[in-house]
């Protein structure tokens, strides 16, 4: 079946097998493989994306089920020639990440827990909004400083517009 | 120190790729022509395996290939083995069953492959493997390692009666027996150490190529050591020779030692792609990692601590079996002999120490390395001992423990092993003024108004590290040296290599080799790229585990730049037509001494390859040093953790209310990267403590199959953490580094249940002490209280 979708600005189409998981759209059709696959019972979110301005987890929905839709993946959220996204400057200032599988999932879903929770996040908030996405280098320790940093530094960030 | 030096918490160069999304991990390449494969796996814990019929499944569409253990073997390819030999007491070789990479004859753990499908998708290559039929004639499993011994017990391969791999022991029966006698008193326990399923969040993945021109073989593979896949792959398991194979270890998303292990996988996927013409990836589901990693840990102990009258502890004795699963994993052997039971002294003074240790087979997943391998094991039985001996004899446990610290090193044991340095005083003290432990009776009193029950427990930690001195683990059975190796390669321009065969899945050796290098020779660290992970790039290395990287692999890169500047000052003085015993070398600049004539490294980079300046034949052109660096004894990181704990009696729930840990790992290359280590170790040591269990029923099928069943902790099960160090340099390595990727997990799990006992006032508590383990153990206690 076909489908067509917006990804990181860019209309994208595809000719797929109707099991085809938008995870596996992005990999391995778009070869963005930025998303990443840790589980397959949905509870590991390394596979984060957005949709529709919305955190989902990619593993989870099939292609064609959001058909039409705008998805942002890690890949989209700065503009690979500008500055990094404040999120992606907190993990890396606060050591919010040892091996990195977790983190594009980790950032995505940060991300839109400031979208959802503002910018002044407290420890107990940001463990519970983490509930799925899982890390197993950090302790979380230093995941929590770093989107407790990002959604400061998010006060007024304009978010890039990604090249259509 | 610099902003760049060691000891400076620099961000990591690696970072970059990874907050964007544009890391290369195993399952990010696509090889032109890639098949896929998929294993078909043994849903019985012990079958034979009567028939396969595979013609069917070779019909559907996209299938290239459907293979068994009979293609296999007719093609020649070997066993996996473990390449540690362990001998028992009776003088004995440990009984290693005959491993094939696909069954062959008898499955003996659920998951074990039997058949692979390999087809155009992986859709394709799964719908195939519902078609491919096996005549299974199931046989009863053997599940629980303390029965695996029984006369009873079915016998799982025909070369190991009662299914015992070895029986090892070390110390002094004799001894340990006199000194139990003559105590004053003994604290007794018996301990499991639960199984745990590593659980990377990045699954294990291979890609195989073949190249019929030159027949050579590559590999790309989530492992944590390429070269020993390599070795093992090539010389042992006979797939092709070693110079025809290339491995490629690229970005790995953590390992924690569960990718140190050569796999079926790997082997299948080489096989097949050469078999075919074709590249084959094979990339393992999350379900499929619980069936197919090896597990960690999985004790049965009985251990007995003696005291006088003082509390002096006068002898140890312990008597565990070991279940190392259905097949014997690459280092499964060593894990709970060399790894455990010369850790038996913990930071104690304790004259007289018996370990015997009995390895099993059962109808399970194999067992080897995970975080900590072994250390974990004895550290629980130690500090579990010390704490409730204090208990029993009325002592404050803190008091007990320093008046058994060793405080003078060197430190020989009555287990092997020799402490080099330490001071277990200086982080205990530290420690419980960090954790405000004056304060604790008063936490406990407001807790209770509050109707909870509030507990504090220590664990005082030590640790074998920087494996290990290649003589010395050759002497007890280790077929393999574990040296470390490091190039220096200075470019023309002045920026450098460093060429190393360890290997990062998380460690941020990307950076802090570069913090090294950087400060040594006096360059930007922007100047310094790290190479690893590419047995074409680095010739030989012995990868990243047992927490080895800095002490091991930072020594050689110390040892190779020491030569780099040896012929760099030769370089210098030709330059600058001087006495090479007359060049000074600071801050990357080359000074005659006593003068102002001076070139930087840039020039002496330069120089060195021009060649222009050389007079005479002695001096080849170039700046690129080896060095292969063999330590001369472990490493012995020591600390001590904290844990508080509050557990709500009603339900059972406990929450840990504050971590402290005091570590002292020697010297320090970046402490932001090493506290990094020691929160993730914790977490770990955390997650065995209080929430991971790994169930096999009866007929040994894996009940905690998926992350729906198996509790990986997650942020909101885990506290802040307050993480300090002292410092006590390594005498054994040119830095002093001790290393620190592992103590969190050796650490943690006896201080969170040294906590939780503290709180609910009975020791009975076996690991995962979930809210459900705690409720019961009150309501024993409550029932036991009101009996009497």
């Amino acid at each position: 079946m076909t489908v067509a979708l917006t990804v990181n600005g860019k209309a994208v189409t595809g000719d797929v097998d109707p099991r085809t998981l938008l995870v596996q759209f992005l990999r391995e059709n778009l070869r963005l493989t930025g998303t990443h696959v840790g589980c397959d019972t949905s509870q590991c979110g390394a596979c984060v994306v957005h949709v529709n301005g919305k955190a989902v987890k990619a593993c989870t929905v099939f292609v064609w089920q959001i058909e039409g839709a705008d998805v942002l993946t890690i890949e989209g959220l700065a503009d690979p020639s500008g500055p990094l996204h404040p999120m992606q400057e907190a993990f890396r200032e606060n050591h919010g990440l040892q091996c990195g599988y977790c983190t594009p999932g980790m950032i995505m879903t940060a991300v839109d827990m400031v979208y959802r929770k503002g910018h002044d996040l407290d420890d107990h908030t940001i463990r519970h909004e983490l509930e799925g996405n899982l890390c197993r280098c950090t302790g979380y320790h230093n995941i929590v400083k770093a989107i407790a940093a990002g959604a400061k530094a998010m006060e007024g960030h304009q978010p890039s517009k990604p090249a259509a | 120190m610099g902003a760049t030096g060691i000891g400076a918490p620099v961000r990591r160069k690696e970072d970059q790729r990874f907050i964007t999304g544009k890391g290369h991990y195993t399952d990010d390449f696509t090889r032109p022509g890639q098949a896929y494969a998929y294993l078909l796996r043994s849903p019985h814990a012990h079958a034979r395996l009567k028939a396969l019929e595979t013609a069917v499944a070779r019909g559907m569409p996209g299938v290239l290939a459907v293979l068994t253990g009979v293609d296999l073997a007719a093609d020649k390819i070997g066993s996996l083995i473990c390449g540690w030999m362990i001998t028992s007491k009776d003088g004995s070789p440990m009984k290693m069953a005959p491993h094939p990479a696909i069954a062959h004859g008898k499955a003996n753990f659920v998951g074990d492959p039997v058949a692979v499908i390999i087809a155009e998708s992986l859709a394709q290559a799964m719908d195939a493997a519902e078609k491919v039929r096996v005549d299974y004639e199931p046989l009863p499993a053997v599940v629980d390692p303390a029965k695996a011994q029984d006369a009873s017990t079915p016998q799982i391969h025909d070369l190991a009666s009662q299914n015992t791999i070895y029986r090892w022991h070390l110390g002094d029966a004799a001894a340990a027996e006199a000194a139990i006698k003559s105590a004053k008193h003994v604290t007794r326990l018996e301990l499991i150490n639960n199984r745990l399923v590593p659980n990377a969040i990045e699954p294990r993945a291979a890609i195989a190529e073949y190249d019929q021109g030159s027949d050579t073989l590559t590999l790309w593979n989530t492992t944590q050591n390429p070269h020993v896949a390599r070795l093992v792959i090539s010389a042992f398991v006979g797939m092709t020779p070693e110079h025809k194979l290339r491995v490629i270890a690229p970005d790995v998303g953590g390992g924690f030692g569960s990718k140190i292990f050569i796999y079926p996988e790997e082997v299948i996927c080489l096989w097949a792609a050469r078999r075919l013409g074709r590249p084959v990836k094979w990339v393992a589901g999350r379900s499929e990692a619980f069936l197919a990693d090896a597990h960690g840990r999985d004790h049965v102990t009985r251990a007995e601590m003696a005291f006088d009258g003082q509390g002096k502890i006068l002898g140890l004795r312990v008597k565990t079996i070991a279940n190392l699963g259905a097949y014997m994993s690459t280092f499964s052997s060593s894990i709970p002999t060399y790894l455990y039971g010369t850790l038996l002294s913990g930071q104690y003074a304790i004259p007289a120490i018996y370990c015997e240790v009995d390895a099993v087979y059962t109808n399970t997943a194999p067992v080897d390395a995970y975080r900590g391998a072994g250390r974990p094991e004895a550290t629980f039985v130690v500090e579990r001992l010390v704490e409730v001996a204090a208990r029993e004899m009325s002592m404050d446990p803190v008091d007990l423990r320093k008046k058994n610290f060793i405080d003078r090193f060197p430190h020989q044991t009555p287990v092997i092993m020799r402490y080099d340095a330490g001071d277990y005083h200086a982080s205990l003290t530290r420690a419980l003024e960090a954790a405000d432990l004056g304060g604790i009776g008063k936490r406990k009193r407001d807790a209770e108004a509050r109707g909870k029950l509030r507990g504090i427990g220590f664990s005082t930690y030590i640790e074998a590290c920087g494996l290990a001195p290649s003589q010395a683990v050759g002497s007890l059975g280790c077929g393999v040296g574990l040296w470390e190796s490091a190039e220096i390669r200075v470019n023309p321009t002045g920026t450098v290599e460093v060429l190393t065969g360890c290997h990062q899945h998380g460690q941020g050796h990307e950076t802090t080799f570069a913090q090294v290098v950087s400060e040594r020779l006096g360059i930007p660290i922007d100047n310094v790229s790290v190479v690893h992970g590419d047995t074409d790039k680095v010739q030989f290395g012995m990868g990243t585990y047992g927490s080895r990287s800095g002490a091991v692999g930072i020594s050689a890169i110390v040892k190779a730049l020491d030569k780099i500047e040896a012929k760099a000052k030769k370089v210098a003085a030709h330059l600058l037509e001087a006495a090479e015993g007359d060049i000074i070398f600071q801050d990357g600049k080359f000074t005659v001494g006593g003068t102002d004539k001076s070139v930087g490294f840039g020039e002496v980079a330069l120089g060195a390859y021009t060649a222009h300046k050389f007079a005479g034949q002695e001096l080849e052109p170039g700046l690129k040093e080896t060095s292969f660096y063999d330590p001369t004894n472990f490493t012995f990181p020591a600390g001590c953790h904290v844990c508080e704990v509050e557990v709500d009696p009603q339900t059972g729930e406990s929450e840990i209310v504050a971590w402290t840990a005091v570590d002292d790992f020697g010297t320090v290359i970046n402490p932001m990267i090493v506290e990094g280590q020691v929160h993730g170790g914790i977490a770990q040591g955390i997650g065995q403590a209080l929430l991971e269990r790994t169930v096999y029923d009866k007929d040994g099928q894996l009940v905690t199959g998926s992350l729906m069943d198996y509790c990986v902790p997650r942020a909101q099960d885990l506290p802040a953490l307050k993480v300090e160090m002292t410092q006590t340099k390594s005498p054994g390595n040119p830095l002093g580094i001790k290393g620190c990727g592992e103590a969190g997990a050796i650490a943690a799990p006896a201080a969170v249940i040294n906590a939780l006992t503290d709180a609910i006032g009975t020791e009975e508590l076996p690991m995962p002490a979930t809210a459900q383990t705690v409720w019961r153990s009150l309501q024993k206690l409550s029932h036991a209280r009101a009996a009497t």
